[in-house]
């Protein structure tokens, strides 16, 4: 395997809306500032692959408008997949494994404010036996939440205190937009969202993109002072029908940590995607962080939720830590699909 | 007489039809760099947007250029007139035509632009119609013009003498 890190993470902020930005106009500002960091131009970059959903925008071929970003033209080596930006990173650090490019620029968009997302979302179940009842996304989430009550492990109010954590924690985050001091005692005196749900147990609905550029182990250490190594990086998925599914666990979660060596070394910090307040009570089981591990300092999805984006900035913000220099070793999470259908983990390390 | 035995459902029968309906709304929202295009149209402006990296004057305006991938650098207005680079007679009927065939689409490339844009061409019969004509726009009536680019009806012959093939090779 070559060694392959992340040098340079750039995002939009997050906002409720950006109303006058397309494609191009969400992207290229991302893609521009991350390289203008390790001071590289579009012409050094060995391969290009991105991330995003055509659904969300309700535009066909929205992705392909989105390449006059990166300069396509003369033609580029490029790729793209209907996933979160993470998978997109995945397909590019295999890509650096053919051993022929030194670096690749990986970007996500997503703009969920055109529609209503969480109809939009449940075009992703099958298409058959599911998808024609037209479970919302929330909904889905929620039978996933009283599936966790009903089994006894946490409560309501370990729902609220993982969004109070949270929402506290992305005070600090300039690019989260959903943030703010909340009192737990509170939270579960509100009314129900879609029951066991309430509002704070559910991720803001967000625009943004993001841009990561990755490199082999040589080019990175010429470009940046601490390279954030990718030590290992693994994806997993479960079965698409969510009736076969035990939605009280995520074992494509735990297998994907096992395959990235996240027990390997003592974590600082973890980045995880959990749009969901409960999935984050999920994941932390899955992954089986230690309680010195600094959990999602950014504030995570439930502070800013951009569709597509939101993995590879779990992702960029955990890599970051490492390229400033305050963490030592860091694991990235993020999730696709309802009810965290498929997982990826990384884990990072400075050298 | 022994009776018929009632046909039993084959169990391998495949199911040949499932109608699941899928409607979902859009806002759809057009950005800074096209909304100004589709606005031009209603003031009879055709407007594209200039790369400081190549010069080149895009049309439609976006917010980057494919060449080299920088931000435009503002809006600039092109003529209404322009070259006809390529066209095709469409002769088979289908479906929203605008016109009864035979009738011509082409690229013309504005003056000002670096990109063609695709119209209709009328007031030239199809086996004259050729490359390298000038063509002038036909708007509609002041009343009808909105954020469009039906707010042109058509390109007709502008009566110019043809454009070099030098002057729009580089735009085929």
């Amino acid at each position: 395997m070559r060694d392959i890190a992340i040098i340079a993470f750039a995002q939009l902020p997050n906002r409720r809306r950006h109303t006058d930005r397309e494609e191009v106009e969400l992207v290229q500002p991302v893609v521009a500032e991350a390289l203008e960091r390790v001071g590289l131009n579009k012409s050094q970059i060995g391969f290009t692959c991105s991330g995003s959903s055509d659904y969300l925008l309700g535009r066909p071929f929205s992705f392909v408008s989105a390449l006059d970003s990166v300069a396509p033209w003369p033609p580029i080596n490029e790729s793209h997949v209907e996933m979160d930006g993470a998978w997109a990173l995945y397909e590019a650090w295999v890509r650096l494994q053919h051993g022929d490019i030194e670096t690749a620029l990986v970007y996500a968009y997503g703009k969920s404010s055109l529609g209503s997302l969480r109809d939009v979302l449940s075009q992703q179940l099958d298409p058959y036996y599911t998808a024609p009842l037209w479970p919302d996304a929330i909904s889905l989430a929620a039978l996933q939440a009283r599936a966790v009550l009903d089994a006894g492990w946490a409560s309501e109010r370990d729902f609220a205190a993982v969004a109070q954590r949270n929402r506290a924690q992305g005070k600090r985050n300039p690019n989260a937009h959903q943030v703010g001091d909340y009192d737990v005692d509170a939270l579960v005196a509100e009314p129900y969202l879609v029951e066991p749900l309430r509002k704070h147990d559910c991720p803001p609905i967000s625009d943004g993109a993001a841009c990561v550029i990755l490199a082999t182990a040589e080019r990175a250490r010429t470009l940046v002072k601490r390279p954030a190594f990718i030590r290992g990086i693994d994806h997993r998925v479960e079965p698409h029908f969510l009736g076969m599914r035990d939605l009280t666990e995520s074992p494509s979660t735990r297998l994907a940590a096992e395959r990235a060596g996240a027990a390997e070394g003592k974590l600082d910090i973890a980045e995880v995607h959990a749009p969901f307040a409960h999935q984050e009570l999920i994941l932390q089981r899955a992954l089986q962080l230690a309680d010195d591990v600094q959990l999602n300092p950014s504030g995570g999805a439930l502070c800013a939720n951009p569709m597509m984006v939101a993995g590879l900035t779990r992702l960029g913000e955990a890599a970051n830590h490492i390229l400033r220099g305050d963490a030592g070793r860091v694991l990235a999470h993020a999730t696709s699909g309802p009810c965290l259908q498929q997982n990826l983990v990384a884990v990072m390390e400075a050298e | 007489m022994s009776q018929k035995p009632e046909k039993e459902q084959d169990p391998n029968a495949p199911v040949t039809q499932l109608l699941t309906p899928v409607r979902l709304d859009y806002t759809v929202v057009a950005g800074h760099h096209l909304s100004q295009y589709l606005r031009g149209f209603a003031e009879k402006r055709i407007l594209g947007a200039r790369c400081e990296g190549c010069n080149k004057v895009l049309l439609p305006p976006r917010g980057a250029c494919p060449t080299c991938g920088i931000p435009t650098a503002g809006i600039v207005e092109v003529k209404d007139q322009g070259t006809l680079t390529t066209y095709c007679v469409i002769s088979i009927p289908f479906g929203n035509m605008p016109f009864a065939p035979p009738y011509i689409a082409g690229a013309v490339l504005l003056d000002g632009a670096d990109i063609p844009i695709f119209h209709l061409v009328r007031g030239i019969e199809p086996d004259e119609v050729r490359m390298g004509m000038r063509l002038k726009a036909i708007w509609k009536d002041e009343a009808e013009l909105g954020p469009t680019l039906e707010s042109i009806k058509w390109f007709e012959p502008s009566g110019e003498p043809d454009a070099d093939y030098e002057t729009y090779k580089e735009h085929l």
